[in-house]
Order: structure tokens, then sequence, then C-alpha cells
């Protein structure tokens, strides 16, 4: 039998390089009405009164009185209301549906909606913590007088999915009072527990379909939960089929981006090593809180970055401000953290004098070392040989020496780092509990479950994974796109975890069928065990956070214009342990992406607001790369199958994203000889650092 | 309103309509082409390209006046000729595809290239794709399906 990395083509690619795929978006329906939303158009206040034009038969005002369950948007921290009832919390928050035939007719009457507010004084600054985590490892953070301490400051700004389909989905009556959802999602069964609430029904009256997702990348994780429970309060109420299709910039302007950070890092150094390490992380969470908890679990259990630090005193905050909330973006939490711990641990060798590569071996986590929170690195780290990889087919070291020379504006920079596979902590065993069903009917297998494809080939992955365990042809093997009516809640497609914990059950049901194979009709469903030694305490967070780990070495070779501080990227090598790779070149592709999105947050996309409204709006002053900016990516792979993943796979969705910021960072470093302490490092910024930074 | 008439995908049409509506919106509304995606509606993004006398546009941008007379090639038009085949396959063989949103963009990029240019460089390539943007795949093995095709479809173009 072929070995399961070798690559098929993926299941998929006829329908959409033809066009012939279904996007929401091209989905009609007889008698379908358009939904455009009523916003604020203040960042804090009250409404005092809202003034509708005159409807036009067949035109309808949708707002909160027509919720009949909860007015609450159920994600992880339940803060989100579905429509404001008065209080506005930022600019843009949603007050209103306007729902009618003609989609001109409905932004002509939008227009004319006249709201008046009383006003109140907006809150940007990071003051009001709403969530503080701290833990401790070992003896903490405590100097002794005359220790030597290096402190440093890390900022990141926000950085947007921007998905190249917007946010969209349409919502009918199937039959009496059974309201279905089809939309551009990632997790079919969080839009479904979220109507069930806001329309307060029984579970069977609620049915959740995905369409072709266009992209989401974290960006239609949880903010779909939002417009579906506004469009199913609007389908419940007009009884028509309704569609409510985001057009760039309301998408730009009203969804959740990647939280911007502050992070400040303080080590204690004796004899050359980092002895202690203190970590205060602050992030912007915007109006709602959402997800930021677990994002900000994420980002202080990365703290000490691929590095084994035996003290450690980590807190962090996230912080309401009338802003856009923000929500999930591809690495959760980690790419903000490993900005700043690999700028970091360069910065302190630095400042000792040693050099940085050598400082940083010294301290390279290895197996059976405990992890930030006291878990254990159970499973082989391959980082030693990874790292010799990376650097001999980047010819590293004679470009580090060569590029050191003033006046080079060129530069090669290295990062290290990993990323924790699945939820963090006990969310998998606790919260989420996922099942899976495996079909056999006849002569074909059906794989139920409710992952999401949206590009990076779960549609061909897990056929090939049921293919190749019970030995029969792909085409044998079905999956549909996950519809709530017919598959089980195998969780959310997020947290790299769909084919180590997902793929996982699959594979067990998978061995099962196999044993009974000659029975004509039959069904196996399992659900999710936690490998028996693993264990958290989300209190104290201590344990093991994750039950594998994928890891990950980026290098980056950069030039900088000498007059105009563009930073041009040469080219990229990499090298990732995913455990084993399911199908090489999807891999290879989810690898390229995510690090094209890891290198443009550190360089390149710009976004920021002024007084509660976000700067850029479109894709003319939001800038990501084109394909003139991205440069040849060669990657390698290393097999270190982890034992509870299928054929040994574990996540690869993030991990790529993670790493590039800092190893770009860290080559424009080296070209314009200065120290880089905040992303995207931008030309502007570069000019600032040249006039005034620090060498 | 006006009654005009263009050529789509190598048929004779008329249509009665207003002419100041986009070309992507006609084209999606009352040909059902929904091939021809809408990524931003500005210009940028390039999931709406078409061809129109053989050179690509952004069919967003272009008022439904401008194709009067002229041929207008969407993806469903394309898909029946033998150069969409060999773009096809070498997309699917190089992993250029992921979500697929931006891909018959790309395809209408790619063809709009080759036509032009049968043996283009890879920054030749770079060039010809860079007003058609990917979210996904950081543009390397979309190149690579260019590449590809080059080699399947020689003597196509």
């Amino acid at each position: 039998m072929k070995d399961i990395s070798q690559s098929i083509n993926k299941v998929d690619n006829d329908e959409k390089i033809s066009g012939k795929a279904k996007y929401v978006a091209d989905i009609k329906m007889e008698g379908m009405l358009h939904a455009l939303t009523l916003r604020a158009t203040i960042s804090k206040g009250e409404i005092i009164e809202i003034i509708y034009p005159e409807m036009p038969k067949g035109y309808f005002v949708v707002d909160y009185k027509d919720i009949p369950g909860k007015n609450i948007v159920k994600i992880i921290y339940d803060d989100m209301p579905i429509f404001t009832t008065g209080k506005i919390t930022y600019l843009y928050e949603p007050i209103a549906l306007l729902v009618g035939p003609d989609k001109y007719v409905v932004n002509e009457l939008l227009k004319r909606v006249k709201v008046t507010y009383k006003e109140e004084k907006p809150i940007f600054d990071w003051v009001d913590s709403v969530i503080h985590y701290e833990f401790k490892k070992g003896e903490g953070f405590n100097p002794k007088k005359n220790d030597l301490i290096i402190e440093k400051t890390y900022e990141t700004s926000y950085q947007e999915q921007l998905y190249i389909e917007t946010q969209g989905m349409i919502g009918y009556m199937e039959e009496a009072e059974k309201i279905t959802l089809v939309g551009s999602i990632q997790c079919p069964y969080y839009v479904k527990n979220a109507l069930i609430q806001a329309l307060d029904v029984e579970d069977k009256l609620v049915r959740v379909i995905q369409a072709t997702v266009g992209g989401a990348f974290g960006g239609k994780e949880e903010f779909p939960s939002l417009i579906a429970c506004q469009l199913a309060v609007a389908v419940k109420k007009i009884k028509k089929p309704i569609r409510l299709i985001y057009e760039r910039e309301e998408d730009i302007l009203s969804t959740t981006k990647r939280h911007p950070s502050k992070t400040t890092l303080k080590a204690l150094v004796r004899n050359d090593k980092i002895i202690s390490l203190a970590v205060k992380v602050g992030l912007d969470g915007g109006a709602n809180i959402g997800l930021s908890g677990v994002v900000l679990s994420r980002a202080l259990i990365a703290s000490s970055g691929a590095y084994t630090i035996d003290n450690l005193d980590v807190r962090g905050d996230v912080f309401r401000t009338n802003t856009v909330p923000n929500g999930a973006f591809r690495g959760f939490g980690a790419p903000q953290m490993m900005f700043a711990i690999e700028m970091f641990i360069d910065h302190v060798a630095i400042e000792i004098g040693k050099d940085s590569f050598m400082f940083r071996m010294k301290h390279l986590a290895k197996q059976g070392d405990y992890t930030s929170t006291m878990g254990l690195y159970r499973d082989p780290i391959l980082l030693n040989d990874m790292i010799n990889k990376a650097m001999e087919v980047s010819d590293y070291k004679n470009k580090r020496k060569l590029y050191e020379q003033k006046d080079s504006y060129k530069g090669i920079g290295m990062s290290v780092f990993f990323h924790g596979c699945g939820f963090t902590g006990s969310g998998e065993k606790n919260h989420i509990k996922a099942r899976v069903k495996l079909k056999k009917q006849g002569d074909v297998v059906e794989v139920l479950i409710a992952a999401v494809d949206m590009g990076q080939g779960v549609k061909t992955s897990f056929r090939k994974l049921v293919a190749h365990i019970l030995d029969i042809e792909i085409e044998r093997v079905i999956f549909n796109n996950p519809d709530t009516d017919y598959v089980p809640d195998s969780g959310p497609t997020v947290a790299s975890r769909t084919m180590m914990i997902v793929g996982g059950i699959v594979a067990r049901c998978a061995k099962e069928m196999k044993e009974r194979f000659s029975e004509e009709n039959f069904i196996v469903e399992k659900v999710y065990e936690q490998p028996s030694y693993i264990e958290f305490d989300e209190a104290t967070f201590t344990g093991d956070a994750y039950p594998a780990y994928s890891w990950g070495v980026n290098i980056v070779e950069v030039e900088v214009d000498p007059f105009t501080y563009q930073v041009k990227l040469n080219k990229t090598w990499s090298v990732y342990d995913v455990g084993k790779a399911i199908d090489e070149r999807m891999v290879f592709s989810q690898a390229d992406g995510g690090l094209a999105q890891g290198l443009a947050y550190g360089y390149l996309e710009v976004m920021n607001h002024k007084d509660g409204k976000i700067m850029q709006k479109n894709m003319t002053d939001y800038i990501i790369p084109t394909a003139m900016d991205m440069p040849p990516m060669e990657t390698y792979l290393f097999d270190n199958p982890y034992a509870y993943g299928p054929y040994g796979a574990k996540g690869v969705g993030e991990l790529s994203l993670v790493g590039g910021a800092p190893a770009v960072a860290k080559a424009i470093e080296q070209a314009i000889k200065r120290q880089v302490y905040k992303i995207p490092v931008t030309p502007e910024y570069i000019m600032e650092l040249v006039n005034y930074g620090k060498d | 309103m006006a009654k005009i008439n263009f050529k789509l995908n190598e048929e004779f049409v008329e249509i009665d309509t207003d002419l100041n509506r986009r070309l992507l919106d006609v084209l999606r509304d009352d040909f059902s082409l929904t091939g021809v995606k809408e990524g931003c509606g500005e210009g940028e993004c390039g999931a709406c390209a078409i061809l129109l006398n053989h050179q690509i546009v952004n069919s967003c941008s272009t008022p439904l006046a401008n194709v009067i007379g002229k041929e207008v090639m969407t993806i469903e038009g394309f898909s029946k000729t033998k150069r969409y085949t060999a773009i096809k396959e070498a997309f699917a063989e190089a992993g250029g595809v992921q979500c697929g949103f931006c891909t018959p963009g790309m395809i209408i990029a790619t063809e709009s290239l080759l036509n032009k240019n049968p043996h283009p460089t890879d920054f030749e390539i770079k060039i010809g794709l860079s007003g058609n943007l990917c979210r996904c795949t950081g543009y390397n093995l979309i190149v690579e399906a260019v590449k590809l095709a080059i080699k399947r479809g020689e003597g196509l173009w």
C-alpha cells in the first residue's frame, strides 16, 4: 500500500476551477429577500430615538424586539447582543436589519433611517481589564539584589483575515417552524447552538448547512453566529427566504480581527542563561469578550516559546475598549506571543554580548522538559535537526555573516516555534466532546462529521484517510458538506484540531468498520477519548495544555531599499514537524499560505483605528500580498508520528503562520542594523528606527 | 433602460436593462454565471475577472455599456476550451486551489497572460497574476501551476 503522505489531487478541484462550486452568494431561491444591516455611527452611548422611513409593502425592519429567545449570541463568553437594545459599545454595532425584495430599495431605505444618540466618552485606552489570568512555573520571578534583569516591550497591531469571500448567509423556512441556514461558516454546531438559544426552540427546529467556504482563517469561527441569529430572527418574522451578504467595506469595518497586543518580557539572566522570565501580556478585546479569554490562554501558554525556562511568572489581561470586537484568527494568540519571545531571546543575547544563535540553542526545549504550565513534552522534539536542516538549505551561517557588513541592506532571520494542537486545556474533553460517525451503505462509506472544508482540503484528506484504512478506492468514500440534520457534532473546524482530533476518532471508526466490512449496512459511531495521561487544571494553568505540539523553523531572507525602506522578500526556507502528513502537497499548500499570512503580518499588513474607526476599509488600503510580494518558499517536513493522531498526524493549519512575523522582523533587523519592537515593520517604522533606533 | 447586444461565451445575447449596471451583476443575476465572483467590488481582487475581447478586465468595474458589440468570456465559457483543460489539470496537479474563490479569476488571468505571452518568465507570470488576490496559497503553487500549464498546453497558445 502507498504511504499515506503521497499526494493525490483534491476531490473538489473540478468544481472550484470551473466556477461551478456554489458559495453562499451563488445560491438563488424563489422569492428571496435581501437584508442589510443598520449600524451605529457612534462608538459609545445610548440610542434616544430611531425614525424609520415608511416601509413600502413587503419591506421590514427586524430588531431586538423580534428575538423570541435570549438576545445574546452564544459564543464562549456570552456578552454579544444579537441586536442592540439601545446601548452602543462600538462603532458600526448592529441595530437592526432592513429586509425587502429589492436590494437597492433596501439600501435607499437604510440611508433614510434617522438615529439620534446620547453620546458618551468612549474608552480606547487599555484600562478596563475584563479577563485576567496568571500562573507561575517553578519559583516565578524573584530576582536577588544585583541580578541582571533585561526588560523589553513588544507590540503587534490588528490583522484582518481578509478571506476573499465576504461573510454571508441565507436563511429560510423549510417546513412549518423549522428554520434552515446555509452559510459560509467554519463551525456548523456553533451556529446551530446559537440559533437554538436565540430562537428558543427545540434542537430539531433548526438546521445549519455549510455552503462552499471562500476562505475563513478564523474569521468564520464565531462571527457567523451573530449574523445567523439576526437572519434567523428575520426569517422567523417574515417567513420568506432571506440573504445577508456583506460587502467588503462592511466586512472589514464590522467583523472580528486579530487582537492587537502589547507584551512586556523581563528576563533574569545568570551565567548567560535566562533563569527566570516575567511575562505580561495585554490584548485589546474590543467591545465584547467573546473568545478573547481563550486567545489570551493560548498566548500565555506559549510565553516561553520553543524554549524551556524553569521559572516563569505569567500574567495577562484582555481589555475591553469601544472598538470592533476582536476574535479568532489562525494562530489565536500564538502569533503575538511568538513574535515577542522570538525577538526577545535575540535582544537579550545582544544585551549580554553573546551570540544570539548559541544563546537560543542553549534554551531550546527538548523531550522530557516541563512546558510553561508544568505539563511534559512527552514526545520527541526534533528542533535541533530541523534547525540544522533549515540552516543548511538556506546557507544561513554564511549569509548571516555576510550581511553583517555595514550598509548591506540585506538580512536573514530565523524563527523557531511551536503550536499546541487542538483546544487549549481540557477543552476537548469538557466542552467539545467530539462525536463522529462512519456509515457503510452497500459499497460506499460516508464520513459524517461537522468539519468544514474551507480550502485546507478536509473533503479530500478525510476521504483519503478512510479509504486508506479500509483499503478501498477513494471514490467509494463520500464526504458531503456538513448539514446538522445528518452529521453529529464533531466540534468546530478550528485550533489545528481537525485531522489530529477528529481524524483520530474517524480512524478508530474506520478500523472497527474494517473488521466488520462484510456486513452490508451499518454505522460506527465514536466519541473523543482524551489520552489518559493528559490532565489540565484550567483554574491554575497547570498540567498538559495540549495533547501534542507541532514544531517549526522559518528562515527568511530580505533586502531593504536604502532610500525608500521598502522590504523585498528574497526567499524563505521552512522545516515543520506535523507528525505525519496525511497528504504532503496539501500540507505544503497550507504551509505556504500560512507563512504568507505570517510574513505579511510582520512587514506588510497595516491596520489601525482612529477614535474607534478602523482606518482601512477595503482592499485598496488594507494591503495583503500579491503574487509580486511573495518570494519562493522551500518547505521540508520531518516525520515524527504522534501516537493518538491518525497515522501519527498532528496539527497543521496554524503552525506555519506563527513563525512568519518574527523571522521577517529579524531579517529586517539585520538589514537595517536596528532592533525591531513592533510589527508590522513598515517603511515608516524602518525610517524611525534608522533615525532613532537602537543598534 | 436600453436594449443591447453582445457576445457572451460564444453566443450572441440581447438584454434590455440599465446600461449603468455592473457587468458583474448582469452576468451573475441575469445570466446565472456565478463562476464570476465578487470579492471586493472595486477592482482590486480580480475574483470577478472575465475576458473582454480576449483582454482580462474586472467585471465589477465594467459598466454594461462598455460591452456593447463586444465579446465577453466568463469561466463558464472558457471551461469548454482545450486551453482550459490544460490549465485546469495544471492547477489540480500543482495544488494551486484551496478555498477556490479566487480560482476562476486566476484561470482567466492565466489565459490572458498566456494568450499574449505563451512563454513567460517567472517574473512575468507573477506580474500576470498580480491583479488577482489569493489569501490561501501564498501564490507559489499557483505560479507552479501556470508553469505546468505552459508545459502541458504547449502549442495551444
